[in-house]
């Protein structure tokens, strides 16, 4: 049945589109994008007051499946994706057993055509397990419908291992999402190295970590000519350098998650492990540099690294907790009250950096309202009331910090290839 | 949450003040021959202990006895946490068999403050993590007290491994909370900067004859070897930028007094003839535990 979107405030990047208008989607893709639109028998939303844009990206999730089936699933992680206005989530490959070769991807993509509520694009492991050490098998996996390849939680440590990795995703012209933490200046960390790590007596991960980390990888990039792509970039040095690549020319990209600009480690409660992640909460400045790097243009994506935790496992003693907490559901709203809200980007520079922010690099087809895409396409509001109950959450897991949150503003309906996938 | 004893950071001055006063009071019966009162019988009281400890664990256990109360008390080895049960779980599994107050060391940084908000049951920090150690900083303040009859105005220094001390960490914001002068000295490894903004009054320095200039308390760590994930400083060398000795003293007022927290490692942190110098605090230190445990229990339970 085709779908008439009425009356929308349509903001589409892609084509510098931002004006009230319907959008038409017919046979699963868009039909039209235009006043007073119609098709015989369709379903009709009435989007008077909100946003109509095209299908929101997040090229950062963990779906846990397969191995990790108790913490999330691909159906239940896919049905969190909608319900927070993605219609495209990209998985991380830390799955049980790691998506390291031909066998993981396909599974996954298969699991995902049964079951998921979302498109859902796997990215394949840049080495065997993750553990650092033999390259996997790339090719295949893009064969199979891998989008990039990233070994995140682990960093790739050796250089040399990850010198060949960019060498062998740029011959098949995947990005490479590396993970930029050097495990031996944030052995055994728990949180920011600041004030508080130090106050609260837990082992600090120092900034320094993450930046050794992305200055080693931006050299080997200009090196290799590889599309590199720093995920959940989270410091204040970090992003200097990458701006630094980026005028330089380099084939160089970062995300930026919700929490990483909308909380820092002063706003976390002592030992909450709903606010223990990796990269950690930074302090107030490193912060301060996300936000402006965003409104730069530095950081090109917002990605929720989405990782869910079984609540058991996050019911432990601090140090024993594992890092990350969920955001699907409460991505849209964080960034509209965080940076939208306040001034510090435009709605319209808010929709780029999840549409055709991500897109540019995952190239995924998708981030478009231009006739004949595919059609995904999100309605959210900037000033609906409502307060998140994580415990009402479609995810299986609970580890958010946003719990109980009272936002304005936030998704309102889904529609993923021509269909409605949900609605508030 | 019940109200236990989890930091020395939340207290306010009266609070402290209420139990330091209450600890004078329980001092002469330590060296009476009739030790035992009936103010908490009845009571029952869980000693659970996750790290090896021998003076605070047996300094607890006498402190609820000499109250009346009943103590039972458990190390990790042995128990269910041996079995690969959660730390909430085994609490729970106390905690239904209804004690008065669960005293508890743990190795994990803020495990007390995490089973806080889980139970019903007032929970006592013997110390969690490189955190707090809050009965340690009290019978700290009733031996400082003792001797010198206030805190504000004093200049304490404490030396040692501060990055990874409990025992700092309370102290200092004990001391801070009535005025005191704090200097924390140790190698810049085992001190990191932000400790400065930890309370106000505290300064940092790296020479321990700085440290050691005009101080009327002078308080020594022990190097926590167990808690160190890397060597932050050549073992050959500490003693000599980092140990105390008989010389030291002459840089410090002349009434000063070294205290030290236990075990000491005599030729370590400090030298032998300190340890057994005459305004050597440590045994009194010792004493007090008992006088400081028990007035904390008695406002915890009674």
């Amino acid at each position: 049945m085709p779908i008439v979107i009425r009356n929308g405030r349509v903001i589409d990047p892609a084509s510098g589109t931002d004006a009230v208008a319907d959008v038409l989607i017919a046979d699963g893709r868009i039909a039209g994008v235009a006043p007073n639109l119609s098709a015989p028998n369709a379903e009709v939303y009435d989007a008077g007051g909100m946003i109509v844009a095209p299908g929101f990206i997040d090229m950062h999730v963990h779906l846990r499946e397969p191995g990790f089936e108790h913490a999330e699933t691909i159906e239940s992680g896919s049905r969190a994706a909608a319900a927070g206005g993605f219609t495209s989530i990209c998985c991380m490959p830390n799955t049980k057993p790691v998506n390291d070769s031909v066998t993981v991807t396909s599974y996954i993509v298969e699991r995902a055509r049964a079951k998921a509520a979302v498109n859902v694009f796997p990215i394949g492991a840049i080495t065997k397990g993750s553990a650092g050490e033999e390259i996997s098998a790339i090719g295949g996996m893009k064969g199979e419908g891998a989008v990039a390849i990233s070994d995140d939680g682990q960093p790739v440590m050796n250089a040399r291992v990850m010198r060949r990795a960019m060498e062998f995703a740029r011959s098949y012209d995947l990005p490479i999402i590396q993970h930029c933490e050097d495990l031996n200046l944030s052995a055994g960390g728990d949180m920011h190295e600041g004030a508080n790590s130090v106050r609260w007596g837990l082992r600090g991960i120092p900034a320094a970590s993450e930046d050794v980390m992305v200055s080693r990888d931006l050299i080997l990039a200009q090196l290799t000519g590889a599309r590199y792509h720093v995920a959940h970039i989270s410091t204040a040095n970090a992003v200097s350098m990458v701006a630094y690549a980026r005028r330089q020319g380099l084939p160089v990209t970062c995300e930026v998650t919700p929490h990483h600009f909308a909380l820092s480690d002063e706003d976390m409660g002592a030992y909450d492990s709903n606010y223990k992640m990796k990269p950690p909460l930074r302090g107030t400045t490193h912060r301060e540099a996300i936000v402006y790097a965003l409104a730069r243009g530095t950081i090109t994506a917002i990605a929720t690294d989405h990782a869910p935790h079984a609540g058991s496992d996050k019911m432990q003693e601090f140090e024993r907790c594992p890092f990350g907490v969920i955001g699907l559901e409460t991505a849209v709203a964080v960034a509209l009250e965080h940076l939208v809200t306040p001034g510090r980007i435009t709605l319209e520079r808010m929709v780029e950096l999840f549409t055709t922010g991500p897109e540019s690099v995952m190239r995924l087809g998708r981030g478009t309202l231009a006739v004949g895409a595919p059609g995904d396409v999100t309605i959210f509001s900037t000033d609906v009331a409502w307060t998140y109950d994580v415990n009402q959450s479609a995810s299986r897991s609970r580890n958010s910090p946003f719990h109980g949150r009272k936002f304005r503003g936030g998704p309102m309906a889904t529609v993923v290839d021509g269909q409605f996938r949900w609605k508030r | 949450m019940p109200d236990g004893l989890l930091g020395i950071e939340e207290l306010d001055r009266s609070q402290i003040e209420a139990i330091l006063l209450r600890a004078k009071h329980f001092q002469p019966m330590q060296s009476q021959s009739l030790k035992k009162l009936d103010t908490l019988r009845g009571k029952m009281i869980v000693n659970l202990f996750f790290e090896a400890s021998t003076r605070t664990r047996t300094s607890f256990e006498i402190a609820a006895k000499r109250l009346g109360a009943d103590a039972v008390s458990i190390t990790a080895s042995g128990s269910s946490v041996s079995k690969g049960e959660s730390l909430v779980d085994t609490l729970n599994t106390l905690a239904a068999m209804r004690p008065d107050a669960i005293v508890m060391r743990h190795s994990a940084s803020g495990a007390p403050h995490f089973l806080s908000r889980h139970l019903p049951t007032p929970i006592i920090n013997a110390g969690d993590g490189t955190h707090e150690h809050p009965t340690q900083a009290l019978l700290d303040a009733r031996t400082i007290l003792d001797r010198k009859g206030r805190l504000a105005g004093l200049r304490v220094a404490i030396i040692g491994d501060i990055a990874h001390s409990r025992v700092a960490r309370s102290n200092v914001h004990l001391l801070s909370k009535f005025g005191a002068e704090i200097v924390l000295c140790g190698p810049p490894s085992l001190l990191p900067v932000e400790l400065a903004n930890l309370a106000p009054g505290v300064n940092l320095t790296n020479d321990i004859r700085a440290a050691i200039r005009n101080a009327d308390v002078i308080m020594m760590l022990r190097v926590q070897l167990e808690r160190q994930h890397e060597a932050a400083f050549p073992a050959s060398e500490y003693f000599r930028f980092y140990g105390l000795q008989l010389e030291h003293l002459d840089l410090a007022k002349p009434d000063a007094i070294v205290m030290h927290p236990g075990p000491i490692n005599r030729g370590h942190e400090l030298s032998s003839e300190v340890a057994d110098f005459q305004r050597s605090v440590i045994l009194n230190q010792v004493e007090n535990g008992i006088a400081v445990r028990m007035a904390v229990l008695e406002k915890v339970i009674g």
